[in-house]
């Protein structure tokens, strides 16, 4: 078998999750082929290139697309391009990280060669059987990929994770090769226009992504109350998050809103005040690695999930937390 | 201008899932993006810059309940195309492409996944079979009827990103898009006259495709239960020299 791996850069170096999908591929089997794409435009392309050339010793080719069609992740000639380099080199399997990049462009390209993508694969358990998340993580369903065509998947980075020993592997250098472009169709690459990226402007982390999540349920009772929430985080170097309830009470945006049809988060530490533990919302954060409790009610179903529980009533034990925990930066 | 949405019917979002998966005998609801999307497109329609809405729905004849609720929510009206197998996103996807070419919209509307399979697939796969320019996880889009484009912003990990589409265009939605609306109880009568037609596989020439298998569906590992603590400063402590997360 053969795959290859859709990978992302920036600033001049692999990303990590791009790393992850690498160590998902030499998971497929012993004997495979891994080739990495990297697409983009200018010096930073070549630069991230010959980075990813050395990023694991399993990587046997690097192809680089260099146009000014890919220096914006549009899926359009993304998918194109996926399509074009799988009909070339005939891969097996064709891997990226489901990030919001992978998700965008891998089942457009999927469509293009007629065959069915897996999202989201937690586990490899061998090169056609695949372990992925439904119903928000409540359940897992075993697939098995039966097609004809090339295996399309995406994989949760955080479940292949990398080794840092990534420096010292310059000794194994991947040969760098340029994707010719020549067949490359224009039509359907100008449909769409790359605006502009706005990043957060807030001091907060990404709640997607945050090593600590605070949370607040409807039991703040009020958007003011809820500041008290936003205090502790700052105070922790944390995320806000907040349940369904409160979004819908008004107290938040719900952009803040953990659940099933929220954010899905997986912090190192959440923290959760007033908050029951409605399925939709545990479906949210049940892959945290500690989870802190805090509600009046001792029956409360987050108490069944919670690592740490306390029962009694937030608006003492968030003003006490805020005196006696530690300062972070 | 048309708008076409897609619909899909799913456990309801608030029904604890079993190992199996339970689909007999549990609420079934409209999936939450699907309501998003719905919503998006009747506020276009209201706004004066689309003539009429048609909801679609795939699937076993329970489907009709579904395209009722967004028929009650304010589409005009429903397409059904009944099948009884399972559906995968590529099938779906090319079912859709099949009604696109019939209704021909000028921007066909999805939610960005359904909470049952969390598939995240059918809208990017239509949008490439149509050879569509496609917004996926959309939370702002702005119609520009002039000029024929519209302007989306995403929802991309990290911050927002805005794309400017050519019509006709797939959009799928993300959370923050909107807040959908009640049907009320008047819109509900008035969505039982509506009409929904239907489809087989065969009027539309699409062959099911099935190229994955569900092997099987099992419960993900327990959390082991937890201790509960007394005080803030044993909660501090325990965080602190347990587990050393703060």
């Amino acid at each position: 078998i053969s795959t290859l791996v859709l990978a992302e850069h920036e600033g001049g170096a692999i990303k990590p999750q791009s790393v992850s999908a690498v160590k998902a591929a030499s998971s497929l089997s012993d004997e495979n082929s891994i080739s990495l794409l990297l697409a983009g435009s200018g010096p930073a392309l070549h630069e991230a290139a010959a980075n990813a050339a050395s990023c694991d010793p399993s990587v046997s080719q690097v192809l680089v697309a260099d146009s000014e069609k890919f220096s914006h992740p549009l899926a359009e000639p993304w998918a194109r391009l996926i399509h074009l380099v799988q009909q070339k080199g005939g891969y097996s399997h064709v891997i990226t990280a489901s990030g919001s990049f992978g998700k965008n462009i891998l089942p457009r390209a999927a469509a293009l060669l007629d065959v069915s993508p897996i999202t989201d694969v937690i586990e490899i358990s061998d090169s056609h059987l695949f372990v992925r998340p439904i119903y928000a993580g409540n359940a897992l369903c075993t697939v098995r990929y039966t097609g004809a065509g090339p295996c399309l998947l995406s994989i949760r980075s955080t479940s292949f994770p990398v080794s840092p020993i990534l420096a010292d592997s310059k000794s194994n250098e991947a040969p760098i090769s340029q994707v010719d472009l020549s067949t490359f169709g224009e039509d359907s690459v100008c449909k769409s226009r790359y605006v502009k990226h706005t990043s957060q402007d807030t001091d907060r982390p990404d709640l997607g992504n945050a090593r600590v999540v605070v949370t607040g349920g409807r039991a703040l009772k009020s958007a003011e109350n809820f500041k008290m929430i936003e205090k502790l985080a700052e105070k922790l170097g944390a995320a806000v998050g907040a349940t369904r309830a409160a979004v819908d009470a008004g107290y938040v945006p719900n952009e803040l809103q953990v659940g099933q049809t929220g954010k899905i988060v997986a912090p190192e530490l959440y923290l959760a005040f007033g908050v029951s533990g409605a399925i939709q919302h545990l479906a949210g954060m049940r892959d945290s690695k500690y989870i802190v409790a805090v509600n009046k009610d001792a029956d409360a179903p987050i108490f069944q999930v919670a690592d740490y529980g306390l029962v009694g009533d937030i608006f003492e034990v968030i003003p006490e937390l805020l005196e006696k925990l530690p300062e972070k930066k | 201008m048309k708008i076409m949405v897609a619909l899909k019917r799913v456990v309801d979002y608030a029904v604890k899932i079993r190992s199996g998966v339970e689909t007999q005998n549990v609420k079934m609801s409209m999936n939450p993006f699907c309501e998003i999307a719905l919503e998006e497109a009747l506020r276009i329609k209201e706004s004066g810059m689309a003539s009429e809405v048609v909801a679609v729905s795939m699937g076993l004849k329970q489907c009709v309940d579904t395209l009722r609720t967004g028929l009650a929510m304010g589409a005009d009206r429903g397409i059904h195309v009944e099948t009884d197998g399972p559906l995968y996103p590529l099938s779906v996807a090319k079912l859709l492409r099949a009604l696109v070419e019939v209704e021909k919209p000028g921007l066909l509307i999805l939610g960005k996944q359904a909470i049952d399979d969390d598939c995240n697939q059918t809208g990017q796969m239509v949008a490439g079979l149509l050879n569509w320019p496609q917004g996926t996880f959309a939370s702002k889009v702005v119609l520009d009827k002039e000029k024929q484009v519209v302007t989306v912003d995403r929802e991309v990990d990290g911050g927002l990103e805005t794309l400017c589409l050519d019509l006709p265009a797939v959009i799928t939605t993300d959370l923050r898009l909107n807040q959908p609306r009640y049907a009320t109880l008047p819109n509900i009568m008035k969505a039982k006259s509506k009409v929904i037609k239907k489809y087989t596989l065969q009027d539309l020439n699409v062959e099911l495709k099935s190229d994955i298998e569900q092997v099987q569906v099992t419960e993900p590992p327990k959390r082991k239960a937890g201790v509960l603590v007394s005080s803030v400063d044993e909660l501090i402590d325990k965080l602190k020299n347990e587990v050393h997360v703060i």
